[in-house]
């Protein structure tokens, strides 16, 4: 093939470039080899290959290139999450009528794992985002639905999801945060942490306390931001997830229209949990997408890397090591792509296996990232190199959404309970 | 100005693959390697949906040749804004040996059958490298052609072409009906939305053999061998001049 030409003259150039700086990408999942055992498109549809494959371009040309810098200098990039928009990225599976994409939980998972590979931090930002669209797609009034979707999808605005706070975490129904009825407002009083966005966003999903104790009495409003009484605490110095800003948002006083309130008073932790579900779905998807990422890698070091005479490809340990790598990476994606069909279907498992799903791919993934990065021996440990950063990014995809421990707690739940 | 454009696809592996010659050296290995649109036919169809969108187009047409994975390829072009596609079948031994003569006398066909004022082409594939297809249907059709498209506009009913050359950038006028190969800096193709990938499934896409265009597709051409490059060797250091000289003197190439 004849090497003359621009474009291959400049691919071969990035790929040399590439090899000394290491800050490596992958095109469409793979720079070399034939067709891979890992390969996230088998199983899936034309369609669903169309949609992996403008993903996997996004994430190669938009994103990967400046994942260390947005990490290291900590940078919300909503530029790219609007262009992102523009593609139909912003409302996955909302509905159409309201600007949404509405696509399938599958789909979106494809979607996501396939974001991933460029910046895990970003693409789980964004899935949080969709969760928040969501939930005012489908529990919102036609009017509320009117006002905030349309803008969400396309990213003219941004969402939190704001569910934990400083007191309850895995115990999310004893929040405390009330919402005191008065004329036509609700009046709020309390805080909530970890918020993912929080501060730089523009619409909050907040879980309340509207009536009694436990979850029959929380409820959930949309709180504007520039509304007073809204306020937010320091921006949070985190391992990873560093391309999005978390802080504290802290309500005193803060009147919110009842017209902002989604569904019905006592229907809020419903709404949270399941939003929750899909999100989990797509946190794993996000754990998924940086473990492929980082078992390319992996492999393209042992191809390179020499000691003792040969490349490190040639030692047993790792061969074993990567194919057990590859193993674990696609049943995890089994089982959330299963997980996702299920919550489309509506199936009567569809919660325990979200759960199960996120519980075995988190975990499952953040190991492979980490085998990953000793792989590369003392390079690992360097920012220069990529697969540190989605060791630290997907670490946090064990603790939230639910932690694993809370993801136990749901399964076993299911396995024991007498009725 | 309302023209229907013609925008030929051709689909190979994804650009940054590494090509592995076959045992049997009868070409190069194909199986489970992952395909895409060839680089230069993305910006064709860039260009062809870009011109509709200024509304000097009517209609863009994405044809491809070859066996039924060119529908794939078709789709990515529907999914950039192709209004419908046109699927020449080619299957088999015969695909193998298709070339650019081949696929430029079905082009032609296919521009008289529909009626095209404009062909648009990328310059070369990237697997063989021929940058004769543009030039050759343009000469089937006694069309003018602009090949190495840098930038393309309407000048009234006349097509304004710069086109890359080493020189420089030459620019040319030509009549329409014409045929136009496109370059790598002609523009950046766009990604497809999730809305345009689900609305380019209703597109339709005409299935269609050789025969029927009354095209004759026997290759003129046989493939002996493929080989890979030579490795590179190591070369050599000489300690004066003399000995430079001695050996160029000595390999004959002086």
């Amino acid at each position: 093939m004849a090497a003359t030409g621009p474009l291959a003259r400049i691919c071969r150039l990035s790929s040399i470039i590439c090899r000394n700086h290491c800050l490596k990408y992958n095109i469409g999942g793979q720079r070399r080899g034939i067709a891979s055992c890992i390969d996230p498109a088998h199983g899936l549809t034309d369609e669903q290959k169309e949609f992996q494959k403008v993903a996997f371009d996004f994430a190669a040309n938009e994103m990967a290139p400046h994942m260390a810098e947005w990490d290291q200098q900590e940078i919300f990039p909503v530029e790219t999450m609007r262009k992102a928009a523009q593609l139909g990225f912003g409302g996955i599976y909302v509905h159409p009528d309201v600007g949404g994409s509405g696509l399938s939980r599958l789909d979106t998972s494809v979607i996501f794992e396939a974001l991933s590979t460029g910046c895990v931090s970003t693409t789980a930002y964004v899935s949080i985002h969709n969760m928040c669209a969501w939930m005012i797609d489908t529990f919102g009034n036609t009017e509320q639905r009117e006002r905030f979707c349309p803008d969400l999808c396309s990213m003219e605005k941004f969402a939190s999801y704001c569910l934990t706070e400083p007191g309850s975490g895995s115990d999310a129904a004893s929040l405390l945060t009330s919402a005191q009825l008065k004329d036509d407002h609700y009046i709020l009083n309390g805080s909530k942490a970890f918020i993912s966005g929080g501060g730089d966003t523009d619409v909050y999903v907040v879980m309340c306390r509207t009536g009694g104790k436990g979850p029959k009495g929380i409820s959930c409003l949309v709180v504007e931001k520039g509304t007073p009484g809204l306020n937010f605490g320091k921006k949070e110095r985190k391992v990873g997830w560093n391309s999005q800003p978390t802080r504290a948002v802290i309500f005193e006083d803060c009147a919110v229209p009842v017209s902002n309130r989604l569904g019905e008073e006592g229907q809020g932790f419903t709404i949270a949990m399941r939003g929750l579900n899909g999100g989990r779905i797509n946190i794993a998807s996000c754990s998924l997408g940086a473990a492929h990422a980082s078992v390319l890698l992996a492999r393209d070091h042992l191809l390179v890397r020499k000691q003792f005479g040969e490349t490190l490809s040639n030692n047993q340990f790792l061969q074993f090591k990567l194919a057990e790598m590859a193993t674990k990476l696609v049943a995890s994606r089994l089982l959330v792509r299963e997980a996702a069909s299920a919550l489309q279907e509506n199936r009567s498992d569809a919660v325990s296996i979200c759960s199960m799903a996120k519980l075995f791919a988190t975990d499952e993934c953040f190991n492979i990232c980490n085998q990953a990065l000793q792989m590369h021996g003392g390079y690992g440990y360097l920012k220069d190199y990529a697969v540190q950063q989605f060791v630290r990014d997907v670490r946090v995809h064990q603790i939230l959404e639910g932690t694993n421990e809370v993801m136990r707690m749901i399964i076993s739940r299911n396995l024991l309970s007498e009725s | 100005f309302q023209v229907g454009l013609l925008v030929s696809v051709k689909r190979f592996f994804l650009f940054l693959f590494e090509i592995r010659v076959k045992p049997d050296k009868s070409g190069v290995v194909t199986d489970g390697v992952k395909h895409s649109m060839n680089p230069f036919c993305e910006i064709a169809v860039e260009e062809a949906v870009k011109l509709k969108e200024k509304k000097l187009i009517k209609e863009v047409v994405a044809v491809s040749c070859g066996p039924q994975q060119a529908q794939e390829t078709i789709r990515t072009a529907l999914a950039m804004g192709a209004d419908r596609g046109i699927h020449v079948q080619v299957a088999g031994k015969d695909y193998e040996n298709l070339g650019p003569l081949q696929v430029s006398k079905i082009m032609a066909a296919l521009a008289k059958k529909e009626e095209a004022q404009l062909v648009i082409l990328g310059k070369q594939a990237i697997d063989d490298d021929c940058n004769q297809t543009g030039q050759m249907t343009a000469a089937l059709l006694d069309w003018p052609q602009g090949t190495f498209a840098s930038e393309v506009s309407f000048e009234g009913d006349k097509l304004k072409v710069v086109r890359e050359i080493d020189g420089g950038l030459e620019t040319i006028t030509i009549n329409t009906p014409a045929v136009v190969t496109a370059d790598l800096r002609l523009n950046t193709p766009r990604y497809a939305t999730l809305p345009n990938i689900m609305k380019a499934k209703k597109k339709k896409i005409a299935i269609m053999k050789p025969e029927d265009l009354g095209v004759d597709i026997t290759s003129r051409v046989e493939v002996l061998r493929v080989d890979e490059p030579p490795q590179r060797e190591a070369g050599v250091k000489v300690e004066t001049v003399q000995d430079l000289v001695g050996k160029l003197k000595d390999s004959g190439l002086v």
